[in-house]
């Protein structure tokens, strides 16, 4: 009976609050689920945030890092984090970003370092995720700060407790998505008959030919 | 015959030269859409009489879960070698030329995966809630089966769909163009419940959906969205979730790009700010020209595309009545009209919906008329129930420049020419 009424008068007490914000509701109506221990919570709960949230303890070098990069990462990414093949170059590209052929790396684009951090501990190596010891990882990140001119002390020491200091060269360049960007309907009702007087064909997919069959030439990545 | 697939996933394009020299000439031989038609035989044909007439077919349980007939063996996903580093970092694209209707096929949802295909034990899936709740909780399949249920179609569309077109026309094909686009029913529960279940702070604003594949995938979602339509689906199209579309549970987010449809999800994160993970900054922002990027672009826009006639399914049959069909979606909300030319833009013709007309969900487009055997710039234009109407490819380049890759919205033209074969151009 007191579990009814504590339960309805918290219901109560948020439907107040959600009607003047429209924020969060409680409830657990269905009683259905089981209460996470903390270990299970511990053993999942990997992403890092910019403020530093997540962290773990821990800390890694430049040096550190270079040795952990070339034995963990270079196949792929290479020595010097400039990329083999298609696999993403991870440094350099600074000042590419309005040119024809923006190289979009941790330093020249990512506006924060947790992201890196983030990542490479839940991602990398590709195909052997979630192995990397907390130290490693900080050394990667120090090792890719070092490649991409953001730190330029050899003995750099990256940790939990400088971390969020760290700011990244392109964090200023994002902005909020700013869409519809093109004219609405209502503003510009599209003409439907004797729209133009002469149509000419500007651009042709056979002159670049690279639909799957043949050769396959450098385009857009998705990835 | 030229249209000959493999069954290596390759495209079955008609070689252009193949299509010029054996296509309309071989007459009443020909392949329609693409499709591997077997050759005729005149044997089958009135006044004779077929031997599937004659003879005993195969009986029940020949094939216990169905597969599509043997004729249709080329209605496959195929993939663009060339645009990823690995086949478990890749995608692959919808045959949408050969669909018809609103509903894709399970087996032809285009897969994207970003570190191959978690193969989940149901019995040991986990779905946990963490961060700014009342109580953390634990939930096994079995657990999300017990809440309340909801069906609903609708699309899925891939950010970058259309990615490869910033520059120019340079795919010959809308499966290749447009293909990283399905739309399904799915099964599931409001996530809203889930969360209610838990009990959310005061201070949550933001969640993180997680992946349980190899990529751990993770996303920033706002809570306001959650709580509005979103849900954790386990059935598509009636059945469980392919496991390439994250069975045995994935993220449904309505309208929004399809990389927060976190597959294989094993855990949600309630937070006050957003995370800016991997793929919502280094990836799944949009590049201006002027160097700087926009975040965070969740919606997808109005779209639309002639499936047929398109490249990989030419006019067959010559001059005389034909029928144009396509597809058009919104990430805000139903599709309320489609516009379709033919003459590259002088004159256009508003297109007949038919089917069910959704929220978020793909609509099926058609416009009859009579080929007069010339060549064609063929073209369509969708608008919403918001006003949007869909730009050009040239007035999106005029606001955004051309290094985007994503949110690639602009009118497909096709160029259909007097041989029935059809290319993919841009036009003045």
């Amino acid at each position: 009976m007191s579990r009814f009424r504590e339960r309805f008068s918290r219901l109560a007490g948020v439907a107040i609050v959600a009607s003047m914000m429209s924020g969060p509701a409680v409830a657990g109506k269905f009683g259905i689920g089981t209460e996470a221990t903390p270990e299970q919570v511990a053993g999942w709960d990997i992403d890092v945030r910019p403020d530093g949230q997540g962290l773990p303890e821990g800390a890694g070098t430049v040096g550190d890092g270079e040795a952990v990069f070339a034995e963990r990462c270079a196949a792929c990414h290479g020595d010097f984090a400039e990329g083999v093949d298609r696999w993403p170059v991870l440094a350099g590209g600074r000042d590419t970003l309005k040119s024809e052929n923006p190289v979009k790396t941790v330093g020249s684009y990512w506006p924060y370092l947790s992201t890196v951090y983030d990542y490479i501990y839940r991602a990398m190596p590709f195909g052997d995720a979630q192995s990397l010891t907390p130290d490693e990882t900080y050394a990667i990140v120090a090792y890719l700060l070092y490649m991409n001119d953001i730190v330029t002390d050899e003995e750099f020491v990256l940790s939990k407790e400088n971390f969020a200091s760290v700011r990244m060269p392109n964090e200023a360049n994002f902005i909020d998505d700013d869409r519809p960007d093109t004219p609405l309907a209502g503003t510009q009702q599209p003409c439907m008959s004797d729209c133009k007087a002469e149509v000419k064909i500007t651009k042709r997919a056979v002159i670049i030919d690279v639909t799957p069959e043949g050769e396959g030439p450098e385009g857009a990545s998705v990835d | 015959m030229p249209m000959k697939s493999g069954d290596d996933g390759k495209l079955p394009r008609p070689s252009r030269r193949g299509f010029l020299k054996g296509g309309l000439a071989a007459g009443g031989l020909i392949a329609a859409a693409g499709g591997v038609r077997a050759e005729s035989d005149p044997e089958n044909l009135p006044p004779n009489v077929a031997d599937w007439s004659r003879y005993l077919g195969p009986g029940v349980d020949a094939a216990p879960y169905g597969v599509p007939s043997e004729y249709e063996s080329d209605v496959v996903r195929r993939s663009v070698e060339w645009l990823t580093a690995s086949r478990e970092s890749s995608i692959n694209f919808t045959p949408l030329h050969d669909l018809d209707g609103i509903i894709t096929p399970n087996g032809l949802c285009f897969e994207r995966h970003h570190g191959g295909v978690a193969e989940v034990n149901p019995t040991d899936y986990r779905l946990m809630i963490n961060g700014l709740v009342d109580k953390e909780l634990v939930f096994t399949l079995d657990d999300l089966k017990r809440f309340p249920r909801e069906n609903r179609i609708y699309f899925l569309e891939c950010a970058a769909n259309s990615g490869m077109e910033w520059r120019g026309a340079q795919l010959n094909g809308c499966q290749f163009t447009h293909g990283m686009i399905h739309n399904v029913m799915y099964t599931g529960v409001p996530l809203r419940y889930l969360l209610e279940e838990a009990g959310l702070k005061t201070n949550a604003r933001w969640l993180m959906p997680e992946g349980g594949d190899s990529a751990g995938m993770n996303r920033s979602l706002p809570l306001e969205k959650a709580l509005d339509d979103c849900m954790i689906a386990f059935k598509m199209n009636g059945e469980a979730l392919r496991p390439e579309q994250g069975y045995p549970a994935r993220l449904v987010v309505p309208g929004w790009e399809g990389n927060m449809w976190v597959k294989w999800i094993r855990r949600i994160e309630v937070g006050d700010e957003p995370w800016h993970a991997r793929e919502e900054t280094s990836k799944y922002t949009d590049l201006l020209a002027d160097g700087r990027a926009r975040r965070f672009t969740w919606v997808m826009d109005a779209k639309s595309v002639v499936t047929s006639p398109s490249p990989q399914a030419p006019i067959t049959h010559g001059k005389g009545f034909t029928v144009l069909t396509g597809v058009a979606w919104s990430g805000r909300g139903r599709v309320t009209r489609v516009d379709v030319t033919i003459d590259g833009g002088r004159n256009w013709h508003q297109a007949r919906i038919d089917g069910p007309s959704l929220d978020k969900s793909m609509h099926r487009f058609y416009y009859e008329f009579d080929w007069d055997g010339s060549d064609l710039l063929v073209q369509s234009r969708a608008y919403d129930e918001t006003g949007y109407v869909q730009p050009t490819k040239d007035e999106l380049r005029a606001v955004r420049g051309t290094n985007s890759i994503y949110h690639n919205n602009g009118i497909q033209t096709w160029h259909v020419k007097a041989s029935g074969e059809v290319e993919n151009v841009e036009i003045s």
